[in-house]
């Protein structure tokens, strides 16, 4: 295969912001995420863990709590209103002002009728969940200090409200406050939950989780868990394990269990600690194998309870999501140029020549339309585009891309639609909108262009369909047969016009769009199978390019390693060795073509971001470390001291 | 010497510092000697573990309410109190989080200072003079509080001190130039005035520091011209006229301190024992005219004992609590330990005597320094066996004499009264002037024993010797008389008592030990700790051979071997023999028996210095320096062999002390030895010792360079923010 030079850039300063709250819908299995920024993420656990959507956060909204309803989801924060999301548009449906002052906290009972939330101003607001959108009901008995958190009993009767020093519990009828449970100090209680054994259980700023009976407002149980706040609750399903997220980073579980074994009467134990955070645990999430937790530390764990799965499979294993499941990099081939994408500036760079540093590009744009804009640089010319009008419906755009000569620019729209503008030196002008024939309101995720014979190509992926548009004559050219798992890359050969698709499973798919079917080498791929260890691999690959030198290689990578696959060797056979470049190494050249196989794996980049490779055959590769990332992050409460 | 060891911070200062007040108003002792109570000089409290360098929790009053004196912990209630706004008490439990809810009440008269000891009541000060209990102000807080100073007369500086289960209240004030101490009694209440001698006129103290010792006060006060001055208040006197006149109050001058040019400023001067004094915001002696440094004074030889720049400005404050100096400077306030051992003639002589020993025994009384410049009362520890004799005595209630005719009758009674007198003298004697008596009596009897060679009363000089009261010095014929009546357990008593034996006594008495009979030493009765260590050492030989921590010496090689068969009296051996032993190598075997011994290692574990020493050792014959090299071979090999010997809390040399004296002794006798055949195989075992020693060591430093390596490896290079590398596929 030979040498690469490669350009290893690390000041890509890409900084995720805090995660804020969790909510996970265990009908859909998708988890719900918003972070301190507002973006809200949507992660798929049935199909590994993939990042679905991503809505960017807005100035101004800063959301404090999360909550499904069925399949809706609505969002409450310190600006005081309520946010539904519309999830196939990837935008915010619709607002409403609850008049109360911030909003701490947002919950719905069991039916999914009502929807409360917990103001500033002591009171909670209840709302009629309507078809299309939400209408105010009543407010609870108001109350002196903020409502801090809010839970339902499920049988929607009564509701438990942590508030400074004290739980109240409210008559979901009649709106009138029942009982108190006073704390005797100052503390907030950050999170209650309401058991269907009228338990109630809270995490307070003083560090304990108490167990109430909220029948007679007596406590039950303290368990003193840190010496700092008790940030987060959340309850199994069945209410058999509880978990609590503190502020020294470590989720703490309970269990309802009899404490000793002859002993019939069951309690709540605290039984396992977790440590994978290093700041605050914000937000938490019981799923029914799994705590998923997630905090200042911007790192999503899910960390499998192992009592409940398999031990020493994949599913055992823990996961962390550092870094999002897409790509931010964008790499101009021929100009050598890279262009980072932030939340809300866009920085340019241009590689080096030499062994010395890379200078910085003269520009550096920053966007008014904050969070929105996916830009892929143009690959023939660099150039850079002074578009001084854009066309209206351009303003909503999740992803551009570029047709290869520079002269049309796609951009996805709501409904699933793409829009494709014509591009010269001076103006852009709106030519059509390819809109799917199936009319379903989808959002288009992914996007890539080619030349095919003399037309051009434009591919449009919806959740788990992918679609290619001809952009000449603008019309559907056909549909890839629908694969169960998320698409995570696709791209167009440029010189061949296979279509490469990876998908969350980490199944690799060649399509050739000429034939309108599979390709030779996908179906050997298929039928063989991947090798375990590819599959095993637990981050996405979030982008596929080409070698123009060599139509044979499809260069990919996730965030520990890069691969070449060199279509024309054989593909590596269940028992062989897949990581196998050391072993290559060792070889003497004659023996090396006996031992190689079709993946080309590469692990000296960690955390890479974006891997690509320029037109004169050398590999840009962006790494982000993760101690960078750390470093940047405000000191912990609690630092880890030896031997204590 | 007294030293101070590397500071650490506790906490930064707040902004609000200007350049004379360092934002912190006082510093006060918590629950105990890891926990202090920081009060700024506006509205917080801190409470720090001093430590873990960590705040465990913090109390402020509201915007608009200042705090007017320092915080203090009442460790029998477990409170805090404080006044804010000169006239609100507070008062509230480290579990209050707030301090508006915590309990507060007014009081009718400003209050200047709360001050509380640990283990005593808070008392309060009103800033005119008058002194409460807090529990009986807050009886009633509207109490007329009365007006105790002059006008324009204002108080400067306030402590409180717990004297004889007494609580006294000392403050000073200024009026008119004029500065005067008052010391208010509390339970029945006295109040005595003092006027302090005035200095250079316009001069009025920069700092004070109180103690309480030997049943004085003591007052230390620094003049910006850089006098201390220290002046003692008897407390006994205390009472009568109650403050009518201001008593002139005499003092003395400490220390000199150089003050550079001008006036010293911010400086304050803290007493930390009855000898030294921790200076702050003077200078340096040998460092120039900047006023940044910490120094702690010897005030008895007026040297300066220890000393620390500190960066940034000093506001001339000073706190110290169990062993570590609070001082701000700049923007921090840090924490220096120090220590301030007393400095005694057995540390100026030579080397001091092993410190592991002396945790076991009570300090020797020897004259120390301080005892001679205060006649500080050191308790010395009486064995229990006198006491015994004492209580004894007591019930039978024998006539006795008097000191002197006691004194007296050792000069011409026979032994056995002598004997009888001596210790009925020492159950009664007051435990005091023990020390001066036992030498009298020591001399005395030496001095007569050495004149009439059938006088000798070994019990009761052993007795003496057993006191702790003396020492060589005291005595200097004590030891020579013991070694020529072959009184070997005065000896080793003497041995282990004083701690200024000179060399040459130690040598005599080396040689006077390795020439005795072993049958003759069998028979003495010696002090049973070093016996049974001794026997310890020695049964071991008889034990199971090897295993050692698993460790079996047959594996050996053959130069191990050779060293560990080379012990004892079997030095030369045949080939045959030497085949046998590589298989199984014995025991060493003690070339001494056990009494011998025992007295050796008395020897061996008095402290002496070289240069002194090695002259005298040149005196041994060349037969003891091989039996007493044989020996040290074998506590060599013991002590290497086992894990460690010395574990057991009894007399017992240390393995450094053991080679010390094989290197002097070779030092001493070198030529002799390698020309006597005898010692021929000693000294190739000695020789395969440091043979198998230079292996020893050359095996650990290959051990640490593959380590460093390591370490090298361990560190990857910084990639940094871009670089273009090269990489291979294949």
């Amino acid at each position: 295969m030979g040498e690469f030079k490669v350009h290893r850039v690390r000041f890509f300063d890409y900084m995720p912001s805090a995660i804020r709250a969790m909510a996970f819908n265990s009908h859909t299995e998708r988890l719900a995420l918003v972070r301190a920024d507002g973006a809200l993420e949507i992660f798929n656990f049935a199909d590994h863990y993939f990042q679905e959507k991503v809505i960017p956060g807005q100035d101004g909204r800063a959301v404090e709590a999360l909550c499904w309803v069925g399949q809706r989801l609505f969002s409450a924060g310190l600006n005081g209103e309520i946010t539904e999301y519309d999830l196939e548009n990837l935008r915010p449906r619709y607002t409403v002002e609850a008049y109360g002052g911030p909003i701490w906290t947002i919950g719905s009972n069991k039916q999914g009728t009502l929807l409360m939330v917990g103001c500033e101003d002591g009171t909670v607001k209840m709302f009629e969940i309507l078809k299309e959108r939400i209408q105010f009901q009543r407010n609870l008995e108001r109350q002196k200090g903020r409502i801090v958190s809010l839970s339902w009993h499920p049988s929607g009767t009564l509701i438990a409200a942590g508030m400074m020093d004290m739980i109240r519990i409210f008559n979901a009828e009649t709106g009138k406050e029942m009982q108190h449970d006073p704390e005797s100090r100052e503390v907030v209680v950050w999170s209650v939950a309401f058991l269907s054994d009228y338990t109630i259980i809270s995490g307070d700023s003083a560090g304990k989780v108490q167990i109430w009976d909220g029948l007679t407002g007596t406590l039950v149980r303290t368990h003193l868990v840190t010496k700092w706040d008790v940030l987060c609750l959340s309850v199994s399903q069945d209410e058999s394990s509880l978990i609590a997220g503190t502020s020294e980073g470590t989720v703490v579980q309970f269990q309802f269990i009899s404490s000793t074994v002859d002993q019939q009467e069951e309690e709540w134990v605290r039984t396992r600690t977790f440590k994978n955070h290093s700041h605050d645990v914000r937000a938490l999430a019981h799923t029914e194998t799994a705590v998923v937790s997630g905090g200042m530390d911007t790192q999503l764990v899910v960390r499998p309870l192992l009592d409940k799965v398999e031990k020493n499979t994949q599913e055992s294993a823990m996961r962390k999501i550092a870094l999002p499941h897409r790509s931010l990099v964008c790499c101009a081939k021929k100009a050598g140029l890279l262009l980072f994408q932030f939340p809300d500036h866009l920085e340019v760079w241009r590689v080096g020549e030499s062994d010395g540093h890379g200078e910085e590009n003269t520009h550096t744009h920053t966007h008014t339309h904050t969070h929105t804009h996916y830009l892929i640089l143009p690959s023939p010319s660099s150039s850079s585009l002074q578009v001084s009008k854009l066309p209206k419906d351009l303003c909503l755009g999740h992803q551009l891309c570029f047709s290869s000569d520079s002269t049309k620019l796609f951009a996805s729209s709501r409904h699933s639609s793409v829009i494709v503008v014509a591009l010269n030196q001076l103006e852009c002008k709106y030519l059509h909108t390819l809109k799917p024939k199936s009319g379903e309101s989808r959002l288009a995720l992914f996007f890539s262009s080619s030349y095919f014979q003399l037309d051009k190509l434009s591919i449009v992926a919806i959740e788990t369909t992918v679609t290619i548009y001809g952009s000449v004559c603008l019309q559907l050219h056909c549909t890839v047969p629908i694969y169960s798992s998320c698409p995570t890359a696709i791209a167009i050969h440029p010189t061949t016009s296979h279509l490469v698709v990876v998908h969350a499973d980490q199944q690799i798919f060649e399509y050739s769009l000429v034939q309108k079917e599979y390709t030779e080498w996908s179906r050997k791929l298929q039928k063989q199978g991947l090798h375990s260890l590819w599959l095993e691999r637990d981050t996405p690959v979030t982008h596929v390019t080409f070698s123009l030198k060599n139509p044979a290689h499809i260069i990919l990578h996730d965030m520990f390693m890069f691969c070449i696959i060199d279509q024309s060797l054989p593909l590596p056979e269940s028992k062989t060795l897949l990581y196998n470049q050391m072993t290559l190494r060792s070889l003497p050249e004659q023996e090396r073509i006996r031992h190689s196989h079709a993946f080309k794996i590469c692990k000296n980049f960690k955390h890479v971001m974006c891997v690509s490779l320029l037109e004169d055959h050398s590999l840009v590769v962006v790494e982000r470390p993760l101690l960078d990332m750390m470093s940047q992050l405000p000191a912990p409460v609690r630092q880890k001291k030896f031997a204590t | 010497m007294a030293a101070l060891y590397e500071g650490y911070t506790l906490c930064g200062l707040v902004p609000g510092q200007t350049l004379t007040n360092s934002g912190i108003q006082g510093i006060e002792a918590e629950r105990d000697s890891d926990h202090v109570v920081v009060t700024d000089s506006t509205r917080s409290v801190t409470l720090y573990k001093v430590s873990d360098q960590k705040p465990l929790s913090s109390w402020t009053v509201k915007q608009g309410q200042t705090l007017t004196c320092p915080a203090v912990y009442n460790s029998q209630t477990e409170e805090y109190v404080v006044v804010s706004d000169n006239k609100v008490i507070r008062i509230w439990k480290d579990e209050d989080i707030l301090l508006d809810k915590a309990f507060k009440a007014t009081v009718s008269s400003d209050v200047w200072r709360v001050h509380c000891l640990p283990g005593g009541e808070p008392v309060v000060l009103f800033q005119r003079g008058a002194v409460r209990l807090l529990d009986s102000l807050l009886s009633a807080p509207q109490q007329p509080i009365e007006e105790v100073l002059a006008q324009e007369e204002a108080i400067r500086w306030s402590t409180n001190i717990v004297a004889d289960s007494q609580q006294f209240v000392i403050f000073t004030t200024e009026q008119k130039g004029d500065s005067f101490l008052y010391l208010h009694r509390l339970n029945p209440n006295t109040l005595q005035r003092y006027r302090l001698e005035r200095e250079e006129p316009g001069l009025s103290p920069l700092s004070f520091s109180a103690s309480y010792r030997d049943k004085h006060i003591c007052l230390l006060y620094l003049y910006p011209n850089g006098h201390v001055y220290q002046s003692v208040v008897s407390v006994r006197g205390l009472g009568g006229d109650e403050g009518a006149q201001a008593l002139p109050l005499p003092r003395s001058l400490l220390l000199g301190l150089p003050v550079g040019e001008g006036l010293l400023e911010a400086a304050s001067a803290q007493l930390l024992d009855e000898a030294h004094v921790a200076v702050v915001g003077v200078p340096h002696p040998s460092a120039g005219a900047g006023k940044d440094f910490l120094c702690i004074w010897n005030t008895n030889f007026q040297t300066l004992q220890a000393g620390k720049e500190m960066a940034g400005k000093i506001y001339g404050q000073l706190w110290t609590f169990s062993n570590k100096l609070f001082i701000p400077h700049g923007k921090t306030l840090s924490v220096i330990p120090y220590e301030c051992p007393k400095s005694s003639l057995a540390s100026a002589l030579g080397k001091l005597k092993q410190a592991k020993t002396e945790e076991f025994k009570a300090p020797a009384c020897v004259p120390s320094w301080n005892n001679i410049l205060h006649g500080d009362k050191a308790q010395p520890s009486r064995p229990a066996e006198t006491r015994k004799t004492r209580t004894n005595r007591k019930t039978q209630s024998a006539p006795s004499l008097t000191v002197d005719q006691v004194l007296d009758f050792t000069k011409t009674a026979p032994v056995e009264e002598v004997q009888r007198e001596v210790e009925g003298l020492l159950s009664r004697a007051d435990i005091q002037d023990l020390q001066p008596l036992v030498g009298q009596l020591a001399s005395m009897l030496v001095s007569r024993s050495l004149a009439d060679p059938a006088f000798y009363t070994p019990s009761t000089l052993a007795q003496l010797v057993h006191t702790q009261s003396l020492c060589h010095s005291v005595c200097p014929d004590l030891v020579l008389l013991a070694l020529e009546r072959r009184d070997f357990f005065l000896c080793q008593l003497c041995l282990q008592f004083f701690p200024d034996i000179p060399e040459a006594v130690t040598c005599a008495c080396l040689k006077a030990f390795i020439s005795m009979p072993d049958t003759e030493a069998e028979k003495l009765s010696l002090e049973p700790d070093s016996v049974s260590f001794m026997e310890t050492l020695i049964a071991r030989e008889r034990a199971p051979v090897g295993l050692q921590n698993g460790f079996s010496s047959t594996s050996t090689d053959q130069d191990c071997s050779d060293a560990l068969g080379g012990g004892g009296r079997v030095v030369i051996k045949t080939g045959e023999e030497d085949k046998e032993k590589s298989s199984t190598p014995p025991e060493p075997i003690c070339p001494v028996g056990l009494h011998k011994a025992v007295l050796l290692n008395e020897v061996l574990l008095t402290a002496y210095s070289d240069t002194f020493l090695l002259p005298h050792l040149k005196d041994l014959s060349s037969q003891h320096v091989v039996l007493f090299l044989q020996y040290l071979q074998f506590l060599y090999l013991k002590y290497s062999q086992d894990a460690s010997p010395q574990m057991h809390g009894l007399r017992s040399p240390s393995l450094t002390q053991i080679m010390d004296w094989v290197c002097m002794v070779l030092d001493a006798h070198f030529t002799v030895l390698v020309m006597t055949p005898e010692a021929k195989g000693l000294l190739v075992n000695l020789h395969s010792f440091v043979k198998s020693q230079v292996r020893l060591v050359s095996e650990l430093g290959k051990i640490e360079g593959s380590l460093q390596e390591l370490n090298k490896m361990k560190v990857k290079k910084d990639v940094g923010q871009y670089s273009i590398e090269i990489i291979e596929l294949f």
